[in-house]
């Protein structure tokens, strides 16, 4: 249940600097997503974690000992830190047992091997050969083999990024329930939106080297801390407005935002957050459908507004809107307002 | 890197001893006697490269691609003449027809009183192409498997004919198989030794060990030796550049399906005949004349105690060259898959340079060195042994990188992460992956060693006879019987070996 703490790592591969000035705080027995897309240096900063690549610069902290910084380079075997790679990196010359058995060193207690075979679920396949087993399987064992001997943090590079579809989505509620068992730090790379939002409790949205965003998932998907992070999560839809004394406006309506915010401003809306109806109520701007898709479960009503933005609502998929519909169109539930300028860096925050 | 370096040095003190002495050197060079050599080598690396294509090339397709009847044991009766070495071949024929050779003996009551001599070129042509005509067939072969048959079946769609899919889809993407192989027999036949010298036939190889041999002139004999390389060079890179073409032609993964097999009909009699034919020809003439010979002496006396000797002394060469080699790749093939960077690149470019030196060439240059520089070195097993691993380094080095290429450097880091340390993890996680491959690689330097003939004349100790000596040396004094016993021998040694190889795959 140990802390971690980078700051300011930097690490660079020839002229290309895969991570620049990575900050990021994480509480123990936190399970947390380094969110981001590919190419954004996630795994490198992965691997600065576990000591596999040592940082040009910043300092790595795990439970108040500080395994890298200025003079200091702890080896990764010193690190107590567990590391399950992406193709699960197995030893193809040992059996599953032996693999596990491997982690925890000369001499390692075969009740203690079986124990962790058992919390992943896995207890009767001690003596089988690695190659044997379906991806799923492989997936834990790697985990198994990483949890062994009890490391402070474990670290999961895209751990679900080579399963299918659907033992993905059950594979990921396992490993998450297992982590949680075995009451360790967690930090998983992952450039899936979905999967970050549904499983950590804290996620790190990260883009170019940086962590650009750390926060729970509600937070970082409903009040992004910028217009690149809106995005990267999901739709988003930016309606210009203005700022005055704790409150702004837009064309969907007007809604209090901290004091201090003054001058225009973009409203970030997503749309699921926009409401559309017959009539509503008397803040709500008026608008023309002019296009719709219809998913089954639900559709998106595009909208024409009287100033001319065309802005998206998601609506269940019942009842039907139909291009030519005049309706009503008004914000219920979580915006963002940022200062509206053209440089995304230092964006502030509702 | 001392393994490398070492490897590059009998290059580096040929090339020094033709500058120390450059005007006698380009003399010889420039001799008449020189160029004729030249021309004679390069006629008969032709005449063997072209029929050796005539040869693999129909071999490759009958076995691959159509209904012949015995396949599969066509496919291992036509690669098998690889394993005979050029000289058991060269041996065969030689004491086969002859003056008092096998046929000379059957027809003497019939009143013919002397055959017509196979040596000269014929013979080394004969010997040589039978015998080489397999580096071909294997990547051609290779090649024609991997096509990819949605290729030919566009092009019948697209109303071509089976001989015109055949023209235009199927032999321009042989072309770099082709290449790659033709390279191969070329640098065989240039760098051989043993068939030209039993078949008398001036070649480079044996006009090197005549100069040395007869008159010791040690700058002639390098300044042909330079000469030599200086042409393998030229093939190496050849071979270079159409293997970077290769990938060109290569097919999608996954694309592999079953192939078209064409019918041969009535077609396949005179087919089997021509397979009948190269199997008769390149294996079962050999394997018979052997056995007549050692039936024969058996009848006689053999000389069992020399029998035995050359035997063990075969096996501790080719054994310690084999330990030797496969200690030395380790540590390269780790260095330069994990360690990539200039340093490690100039130690691999080093390592392979024994590839583009024939084995006479490098004993010269260590004969040299052994009498030059490192005095007591000269006519040791530890210079023969040393000999051995320069030639066969990269044999042992090719497998043993390919296997370290597939170990994932995630697995090695996953064991550290579990707290072992690079060099605990190098014994307990790297070395047990790689292990299947330095074997292989040994047992293909073994394989290669024991066969190997100039380097174990000039090289080894006095009074050091091994398997390929003792056959050499009965077959240049015209005694069959002495040769036949050493040669079957070697032959059923190399097969242990080879089994261990090819079991593997």
């Amino acid at each position: 249940m140990s802390s971690l703490s980078c700051t300011g790592l930097a690490k660079a591969f020839g002229v290309v600097r895969a991570v620049d000035d990575f900050t990021l705080e994480l509480e123990g027995g936190t399970i947390a997503a380094l969110l981001g897309p590919s190419g954004c240096g996630k795994t490198t900063a992965l691997r600065l974690i576990a000591g596999l690549e040592r940082p040009d610069a910043g300092t790595v902290t795990v439970g108040g000992r500080e395994l890298a910084g200025p003079g200091t380079f702890v080896a990764p075997e010193r690190r107590r830190i567990g590391v399950v790679f992406q193709d699960y990196a197995l030893f193809p010359h040992h059996d599953v047992a032996g693999n596990v058995a491997y982690a925890l060193g000369r001499g390692a207690d075969p009740a203690r091997v079986r124990e962790v075979l058992e919390l992943v679920g896995l207890g009767e396949h001690g003596a089988r050969p690695v190659h044997e087993l379906s991806g799923g399987q492989q997936q834990r064992v790697a985990l198994a083999r990483a949890l062994a001997p009890t490391p402070e943090l474990i670290l999961l590079d895209e751990p679900f990024s080579n399963l299918d579809a659907g033992l993905r989505e059950r594979l990921r509620e396992e490993v998450r329930e297992i982590i949680r068992r075995a009451g360790v730090t967690a930090l998983f790379v992952t450039h899936d939106q979905a999967e970050a939002l549904s499983i950590a409790e804290t996620v790190a949205v990260m883009r170019d080297g940086r962590v650009e965003q750390l926060g729970t998932p509600e937070e970082v998907y409903s009040r992004p801390a910028s217009r690149w992070v809106a995005g990267f999560l999901g739709e988003i839809e930016v309606v210009p407005g203005e700022a005055a004394d704790g409150r702004v406006g837009c064309e969907l309506g007007s809604f209090a935002v901290e004091p201090g915010l003054e001058g225009p401003v973009d409203v970030l809306v997503r749309p699921e957050s926009v409401a559309i109806a017959i009539s509503g109520p008397e803040r709500a701007a008026s608008a023309e459908v002019i296009g719709r898709k219809f998913y089954g479960h639900d559709q998106l009503v595009e909208l024409r507004l009287a100033s001319g933005q065309v802005v998206r609502s998601r609506r269940l998929g019942f009842p039907a809107w139909h291009p030519g519909d005049r309706v009503r169109a008004w914000v219920d539930g979580p915006t963002d307002v940022l200062p509206r300028a053209p440089a995304e860096a230092g964006a502030g925050r509702q | 890197m001392l393994v490398a370096v070492a490897a590059a040095l009998p290059l580096a003190y040929l090339v020094l001893i033709v500058a120390g002495s450059a005007d006698t050197a380009l003399e010889t060079i420039w001799r008449e006697r020189t160029a004729v050599l030249v021309a004679r080598s390069i006629a008969l690396t032709v005449a063997v490269t072209a029929t050796a294509i005539a040869i693999a090339v129909p071999l490759a397709w009958f076995t691959v691609r159509t209904d012949l009847p015995g396949r599969r044991l066509w496919t291992v009766l036509a690669a098998l003449p690889l394993v005979i070495p050029s000289y058991i071949g060269a041996y065969a024929f030689l004491s086969a027809t002859g003056p008092q050779g096998l046929l000379q003996d059957l027809v003497q009551p019939l009143g013919i009183g002397s055959l017509p001599s196979i040596t000269g070129f014929f013979g080394a042509w004969l010997t040589l192409t039978l015998f080489t005509y397999p580096l071909l067939l294997l990547p051609v072969r290779a090649s024609l498997r991997r096509l990819d048959p949605e290729l030919e079946e566009a092009a019948l769609a697209m109303g071509r004919s089976q001989a015109g899919v055949f023209r235009t889809i199927v032999v321009p993407q042989l072309v770099p198989a082709i290449g790659a192989g033709s390279l191969l027999v070329a640098l065989y036949v240039l760098s051989d030794f043993g068939a030209v010298s039993i078949m008398r036939f001036d070649s480079f190889t044996t006009s090197i060990y005549t100069l040395y041999k007869a008159s010791f002139d040690r700058i002639g004999a390098a300044s042909l030796a330079a000469l030599l390389v200086a042409l393998m060079l030229v093939l190496l890179w050849l071979e270079a550049r159409t293997r970077r073409r290769e990938a060109l032609y290569r097919s999608a993964p996954g694309s592999a399906r079953t192939m078209r097999q064409v019918n041969l009909g009535r077609w396949r009699w005179p087919a089997l005949g021509f397979c009948g034919a190269v199997a008769t020809l390149a294996l079962l003439i050999p394997v018979a004349v052997l056995v007549y010979w050692s039936l024969q002496s058996f009848a006689g006396s053999v000389d069992w105690p020399a029998v035995a000797a050359a035997t063990g002394n075969s096996l501790l060469a080719s054994g310690l060259a084999a330990t030797a080699a496969a200690l030395c790749a380790v540590p390269i093939a780790v260095l330069t898959v994990r360690f990539r960077g200039p340093f490690a690149m100039a130690v691999e470019r080093l390592s392979y340079t024994g590839h583009a030196l024939p084995g006479i060439v490098v004993a010269l240059a260590l004969v040299f060195f052994g009498t030059r520089v490192v005095i007591g070195l000269y006519q040791s097993l530890a210079m023969l042994v040393f000999a051995f691993v320069v030639l066969f380094l990269p044999l042992a080095l090719g497998i043993a990188r390919a296997s370290m290429l597939q170990v994932s450097p995630r697995v090695e880091e996953a064991a550290r992460s579990m707290g072992r340390s690079q060099w605990s993890v190098l014994r307990t996680v790297t070395a047990p992956l790689i292990a299947p491959g330095v074997l292989a690689g040994a047992a293909l330097v073994f394989l290669t060693a024991i066969k190997e003939l100039p380097a174990t004349l000039i090289l080894a100790p006095i009074g050091f006879e091994t398997l390929a000596t003792e056959i050499w040396g009965a077959t240049s004094v015209g005694f069959f019987e002495r040769g036949a016993v050493p040669a079957l021998v070697l032959l059923a040694v190399s097969a242990v070996p080879l089994y261990l190889l090819t079991a593997r795959e």
